[in-house]
């Protein structure tokens, strides 16, 4: 009796082990998903602060002035490549001159503005009353810079300073659900194990009741007491029943998940009529957001842009592409392009861009994913309430210079050292988006 | 069976055991000749034919078909613009200014835009005539434009033709009917437009035997004739309630149909508004009605006088005789009349000399020469009344009708054109109009539909909804406003101007034509602009121009008619009768028919008798007893031969021995809404001295067979003495005590007696930040149920039809309760139940009053109903699984239940079964489907949308900057709307002063602290000390 109790121990321990080494492989699972989120916060803080003086500044001027039709490349968008500029132009005072106001140095019959002015298909560039000296001064030194080769190489991480914190935030509001695919197989894996120390246990206690057979079955080969084993475990309605209600319990489970996803369009990715790309032009030539979706930032719909928008590069570059040759069609033919939705809410959900993109000052890529990387838009969260709930729980509220959220916050100092976050002022209630 | 020892057989064929029978014996039904159903498609689906294994095929297939199809997600397009207007952007409203005219009706209104779509109208504020104030009708427009059953282009007959074609033929016609010399004839009602009666004047010019004959469907040409030989100005005045302290209207429904509601219903307003609300006042005017209906003027009236219309006449005589006597004017001769109260209207009529006002609805010149005798006497002119400033409002003249449907008849006219017209239906000698149309060699309507008229038409060239037009309008006297289009026409339309400037050979472009009129005849004013240009972007913008705004009202005017010849014809024409009498009524709601067919409209229950979709023959308790008549049961009415069956309605207040019926039903040709709806009215009205009477001293009403219920959304009619929910005073005691009226109920408890509000079981809800709330003046609210229009229009509330508000599932979530004073006891419940004959009566407006300890929200078993901390009852419809727990344990019954699918339902044929329709929706507000309840929800969209726009500019919400669909539209700003945290607004303002005055909430003993608070109803009645003492016995 007692060599079996210890024998009992000695696999007890065994399945201690067992069970031990399953956590371990769950933990390690949890930490390197976070591992790696943090990683990736790492290296778009650590890209920051590269650059600085007029070179930095002259790079938020180019993005907002000078990026929708100049390349800091020699490439051509809508008009010529900067790359040296400063060597091609007559001066650097008749550069200030020319972005000022471009027309009104072609007035005065300069030689090289009129031949930049042919060249360029005689379309005019817009001009920058408002940019000093300074500030131009600071845009040559950002495209002098970005051509420089040993930044070059530094651009690419500066590049994704823009995407690097919402990336993370990206991946780590899909954490959760490859998470939970870990957490699933690690627990049938635990399982299986489970059903396997069981079948021993009982093996074990079976001889243990009678001893009769220990002797025949100590005996027997391995795969006929595997055959007993199995056909004894087979027979004993206790195991029976625990079988079957953890296989009714996975399979409950299976479907109610299964029911949580009906209508969930994670993964979206319709064939659109056209083949636009958002990494193209949100990715590498970086065009703000809002230049064609020019909804975002006033009211409830970000707008699919309308033709005349595409017009306003495309009624230059790449007329001869067939896709772009779509556009041409559709404005000729006074029919609209049919886009295929993406992102769809029901009607019961009132969802407002304006208060996420103006107000809350979101970014784009915390519900849309890494558009700027998409060929093809594909719809990257899940769009569910739990989804918008989740998001709501965890977000501080933009209160920084808005006069409307004085008194909440004044409240909210009062009741609370946590930072105000959006379901602090309301931000979970129904008729904040059904009504 | 099995116990008897009898057998039975089916037939002689089971008993012969028939081969055919043995081989149907075992299948249940008899089966068809197969010839018939073997190859029959139709067999398989419908009729009876149907297997129960077809069935059951059809049915699996279905299924699978369906779970199939559910596989796939729908695809949704997003479709952008080609070219985007450059501030216009998806999903943000635009607003623009126009100008709602219709037969002489006119407010002037923004027109809300969504993504180029009209779906609101609200009241322009810039307007000094409408003040931002709206009618039911005028926000029911909207529902107009997206009628699915107006015309898609112009007509010849039975045959669509184009615009080419049709202008061709009718040129060609024109010039021949002309060449003849023969009579043209343009019929038109009211138009407020200056430049389109320069378009007429032009097409005149060109066809000199042309006549532009105006008339209206509600006439007041004898008030236009009494002021022609009073004054010696065919017009009709301005006249100012505000300015007046005691207002005496005979049988004149001022604030719901008489004239200019929008205009009168704010200036009376004005002048009964008192406590915070009112800017501090403690007095109010005093209102007399002497009418023979219970119109909703008379339920507001603080001493109303049931008459029978042959008494009509009498009474002012009588009023003019008294208040002669007073004042030292000439009394004229007729017939003594005893009816109530006159003599003290008499009285406080001299006694408010220089501010007393004396109106009458009646369309006898001679009535309305005494009244203007009257008005004389009290020095009205230059006052309350100005004639120098007139309005346009009505100008028909029943005379030159009259003259033209009898040279219609002897077969004088060669053309006739219809504008805003339909005499077919709305003219009491339309059948004889209707005869002699035929005979006629051109007629052309303009009607948007092939209406009773247009139908008769050789042709129809359909004119757009107003909301496609350009237009003006000079609603009184040097006001002008301009319409412009919101939307391009959705039909194949054209306007009424552009057809005529095209048949008058000139161009037909009416906007530059427009332009033109107001370069050339408004701009030479004085207006502050340099260029035309700005000034007409300017006018454009702000919809209105008004040069005559600042100017005072220009002295009085002296009467110069002949009062005593007046008297005569009275006394000759009004004398006492025994029989009954009818009166002929315009509803609030529908008016005269021309909008029947909207469906807003139809549903919109009368503010006194709260039926809907029926008009019925009003008649008084006594009188109904009397005939042996209950309500529902059908009674003939008959005038001079022509009778109609209408079913009975027992009205309160009612004048015994009259009967009440209302125009503008019954319509045949008017569309879906419209057609069948009640019965025309219009040819009980007779023509006497050439002047249309909507009174008939002779009448017959006789029981006949069968009965036809009317739909009512309110059926109990007394408050039964229940202080907590409606609460009103007299005058002198709030004077004396601003709490007046106010019922305070107490708790007992072991420490004594407490305010309910002290005891509850509820925590209670925070409301950091703002705290909705809404106040309603009970002596603001005059019931015109505007405001439920309004709300309707916003919140895509769905129309149910008749047989559904009898069934009592009306979807409206604001209602207007309307409560009769009762005579009996209070201890005597049964009696309590019954309305005095002739009733005080109470409006109060009832919508959810987002309880803060909500009494629904406990009772929700999945939280489809919880709190805001705004102070709002929210209601999430995807939540809502019907249970309706919440509908029960409402104490103010405001919640709603969908029934049914309203869209896209055949049996709900309104406005959300077609595409058309469905361009109202208001794209912010979900549509309620099947199985769901809702509730007003304070515009919580509006709410939204007002934070937003804060949240944008980074600033706090301005005081009143957002307001309900109800508040905005209210005529008479019964209803304040706004955030009762901000001590700025203008709710925390008035409840400042009013929680220690006139402020309750109903039901206050309950404690379910609402957010909406009621001021007292207080009526400017002397008191009664009798009464009132043993009022306070009872208490």
């Amino acid at each position: 009796m007692l060599i079996h109790s210890i024998n009992v121990v000695r696999k007890m321990s065994y399945v201690y082990k067992l069970c031990g080494i399953a956590f371990f492989s769950l933990m390690l699972l949890v930490f390197s998903n976070q591992v790696k989120a943090q990683d990736s916060t790492a290296g778009g803080a650590a890209a920051a602060p590269a650059g600085g003086g007029d070179a930095e500044k002259g790079k938020t001027l180019f993005t907002n002035n000078c990026a929708q039709c100049h390349a800091v490349t020699g490439e051509k968008v809508v008009g010529p490549g900067l790359k040296g500029i400063e060597e091609r132009a007559p001066s650097r005072d008749w550069l200030h001159k020319w972005i000022r106001n471009s027309s009104a140095v072609i007035a005065t019959g300069d030689a090289y503005a009129n031949q930049v002015f042919n060249a360029n298909g005689k379309v005019q560039m817009s001009s920058f009353p408002s940019l000093s000296d300074a500030d131009i001064d600071g845009i040559l030194a950002y495209i002098d810079q970005a051509n420089k080769p040993a930044i070059t190489a530094s651009t690419a991480p500066t590049g994704t300073d823009s995407g690097g914190p919402t990336v993370a935030n990206a991946s780590a509001s899909s954490g959760p659900s490859e998470l939970f695919t870990f957490v699933l197989v690690a627990l049938l894996i635990v399982m299986l194990l489970v059903l396997g120390v069981l079948l021993v246990i009982v093996t074990i206690l079976s001889k243990a009741v009678s001893p009769v057979t220990t002797e025949s079955v100590q005996t027997s080969s391995f795969g006929q007491r595997l055959k007993t084993g199995m056909s004894d475990a087979f027979n004993n309605s206790t195991l029976r029943s625990i079988v079957i209600v953890l296989f009714l319990l996975v399979a409950t489970k299976e479907t109610i998940d299964g029911a949580y996803s009906i209508g969930v369009q994670k993964g979206y990715a319709p064939k659109q009529p056209i083949a636009y790309s958002h990494k193209l032009h949100a990715g590498q030539y970086k065009i703000d957001c809002n230049y064609c979706h020019t909804g975002a930032q006033k009211g409830k719909s970000a707008t699919i842009p309308a033709a005349n928008i595409c017009m306003n590069c495309h009624g230059v570059i790449k007329k001869e592409s067939p896709e772009i040759q779509k556009i041409y069609a559709a404005i000729e033919n006074n029919q609209p392009i049919e886009w295929i939705r993406v992102h769809n809410l029901p009607d019961l959900a009132y969802f407002n861009h304006a208060q996420h993109v103006n107000v809350g000052n979101v970014q784009c890529q915390t519900c849309h994913g890494e558009i700027e990387k998409m060929e093809v838009v594909e719809q990257r969260s899940s769009l569910t309430m739990g989804w918008c709930i989740d998001c709501h729980r965890r977000t501080e509220v933009n209160t920084k210079d808005n006069a409307y959220y004085d008194k909440f916050v004044a409240i909210h100092r009062k009741e609370s050292k946590e930072p105000l976050k959006v379901a602090n002022i309301g931000g979970l209630e129904c008729s904040k988006c059904h009504y | 069976m099995e116990n008897t020892s009898k057998r039975y057989w089916k037939g002689v064929e089971e008993l012969r055991n028939d081969a055919t029978f043995v081989k149907n014996a075992n299948s249940e039904f008899a089966n068809p000749d197969p010839s018939e159903s073997s190859n029959d498609l139709n067999g398989l689906l419908g009729g009876s034919n149907t297997q129960r294994r077809d069935f059951l095929k059809v049915m699996g297939f279905g299924m699978a078909a369906v779970t199939l199809a559910a596989c796939e997600t729908p695809v949704h397009k997003a479709i952008p613009y080609i070219n985007k207007p450059e501030f216009t952007f998806p999903s943000i409203s635009d607003y623009y200014a126009s100008t709602f005219s219709e037969g002489g009706d006119y407010a002037a209104v923004l027109v809300e835009t969504r993504e180029g779509r009209p779906i609101k109208v609200e009241g322009n504020q810039q307007s000094s005539i409408s003040k931002g104030g709206t009618t039911a009708r005028v926000q029911a427009s909207v529902l107009s434009l997206y009628d699915i059953d107006k015309l898609k282009g112009p007509k010849r007959g039975d045959a669509d033709i184009d615009w080419a074609t049709a202008d061709r033929e009718i040129i060609n016609q024109l010039n021949s009917v002309a060449g003849k010399n023969g009579a043209i004839r343009i019929i038109t009602s009211t138009i407020l437009s200056p430049t389109t009666k320069a378009v007429v004047a032009d097409f005149v010019a060109k066809y000199p035997s042309a006549r532009h004959i105006t008339y209206d469907a509600y006439s007041v040409a004898g008030l236009i004739q009494a002021n022609q030989s009073s004054f010696g100005k065919a017009v009709i005045p301005s006249y100012d309630f505000s300015k007046a302290d005691t207002i005496v209207s005979i049988n004149a429904d001022f604030l719901g149909s008489w004239i200019a509601p929008i205009e009168f219903m704010s200036a009376y307003a004005k002048g009964r508004k008192i406590g915070a609300v009112g800017g501090g006042k403690k007095t109010m005017s005093r209102h007399y009605q002497f009418e023979t209906g219970l119109s909703m003027t008379g339920s507001n009236a603080d001493y109303r006088t049931a008459i029978k219309p042959s008494q009509e006449g009498l009474v002012v005589a009588a009023l003019y005789n008294k208040v002669a006597a007073k004042l030292g004017g000439t009394s004229i001769g007729t017939s003594s009349v005893e009816v109530a109260n006159l003599d003290k209207a008499a009285s406080d009529l001299a006694n408010s000399r220089g501010k007393a006002l004396v109106i009458s609805g009646s369309n006898d010149p001679n009535v309305q020469t005494v009244v203007n005798a009257l008005n004389g006497l009290l020095g009205s002119y230059g006052t309350t009344i100005d004639i120098n400033t007139p309005v346009n409002y009505r100008q028909g003249s029943d005379q030159q009708m009259n003259a033209f449907i009898n040279e219609a008849k002897s077969g004088q006219v060669g053309a006739i054109l219809f504008f805003g017209a339909n005499p077919v239906y709305d003219h009491p000698r339309g059948a004889e109009l209707a005869e002699a149309l035929p005979k006629v060699a051109l007629s052309v309507s303009f009607a948007d539909r092939a209406d009773e008229t247009a139908s008769l038409a050789k042709y129809i060239t359909p004119a757009p909804h107003y909301l496609e037009c350009w237009n003006d309008a000079e609603p009184k006297q040097g006001y002008y406003s301009l319409t412009q289009p919101a939307i391009t026409n959705i039909y194949k339309t054209r306007q009424f101007q552009s057809s005529l400037l095209t048949w008058a050979g000139k161009p037909n472009d009416y906007q530059t034509y427009l332009k033109n009129y107001w370069e050339e005849n408004l701009f030479t004013e004085d207006t502050g602009f340099s260029s035309f240009e700005k000034f007409w972007v300017q006018s454009l913008n702000i919809g209105v121009f008004e040069p005559n705004k600042d100017e005072a009202p220009t002295g009085g005017a002296s009467f110069v008619g002949n009062v005593a010849a007046a008297g005569a014809a009275i006394a000759q024409r009004y004398k006492p009768t025994t029989g009954m009498e009818l009166s002929l009524y315009e509803s609030v709601g529908i008016g005269t028919g021309a909008m029947a067919n909207n469906p807003f409209l139809q549903e919109l229950p009368d503010p006194v008798s709260k039926a809907c979709w029926d008009n019925y023959a009003a008649l008084s308790q006594k009188t109904a007893h009397d005939m042996e008549l209950a309500q529902n049961d059908m009674v003939t009415v008959s005038v001079n031969g022509k009778s109609i069956d209408l079913p009975v309605l027992v009205q309160p207040g009612q004048a015994d021995n009259t009967v009440s019926v209302a125009i503008g039903y019954g319509r045949e040709k008017g569309g879906k809404s419209a057609n069948g709806v009640g019965k025309n009215a219009y040819p009980l009205a007779t023509v006497a001295d050439g002047f249309i009477m909507y009174t008939a001293f002779s009448a017959k009403v006789e029981k006949a067979s069968g009965s036809h219920i009317i739909a009512q959304t309110q059926t109990h009619d007394t408050v039964m003495g229940r202080t907590a929910v409606l609460q009103e005073s007299r005058l002198a005691s709030y004077q004396k005590n601003p709490k007046a009226g106010r019922h305070e109920p107490k708790v007992q408890t072991s420490k004594g007696p407490t305010d309910a509000t002290n005891i509850t079981l509820w925590d209670g809800y925070g409301k950091p930040n703002h705290s909705w709330g809404m106040i309603i003046d009970l002596n603001s609210c005059i019931g015109c149920g505007t405001c439920v229009v309004a709300c309707n229009a916003e919140n895509n509330i769905q129309v149910v039809g008749r047989q559904e508000v009898i069934n009592r599932r009306e979807m409206h979530w604001m209602r207007i309760d309307r409560y009769y004073s009762s005579d009996a006891e209070a201890e005597d419940y049964s009696a309590l139940e019954v309305a005095s004959a002739n009733p005080e009566v109470t409006f109060q407006p009832m919508l959810c009053q987002h309880c803060s300890n909500a009494p629904c929200e406990t009772v929700c078993p999945v939280l489809a109903t919880t709190h805001s901390t705004e102070g709002l009852n929210q209601m999430t419809y995807n939540r809502c699984v019907g249970t309706r727990y919440c509908a029960n344990n409402c104490p103010y019954k405001v919640r709603r239940f969908n029934w049914f699918k309203y869209t896209d339902n055949d049996n709900f044929d309104y406005q959300y079964n077609n595409d058309l329709g469905k361009m109202s929706i208001n794209p912010d507000v979900t549509v309620r489907s099947r199985g769901v309840i809702e509730k007003c929800s304070f515009c919580v969209q509006r709410i939204q949308e007002g934070k937003l726009t804060a949240k944008k500019e980074r600033r706090r919400l301005a005081p009143d900057e957002v307001q309900t669909a109800c508040s905005q539209s209210c005529p008479t700003n019964a209803i304040t709307f706004g955030d009762m945290n901000n001590p700025e607004s203008t709710i925390s303002k008035v409840l400042m002063v009013e929680q220690q005055g006139r402020a309750f909430h109903v039901l206050e003993e309950i404690n379910v602290r609402p957010q909406i608070s009621y001021l007292t109803k207080i009526r400017n009645k002397d008191e009664e000390p009798s009464k009132e003492a043993n009022k306070e016995v009872h208490a």
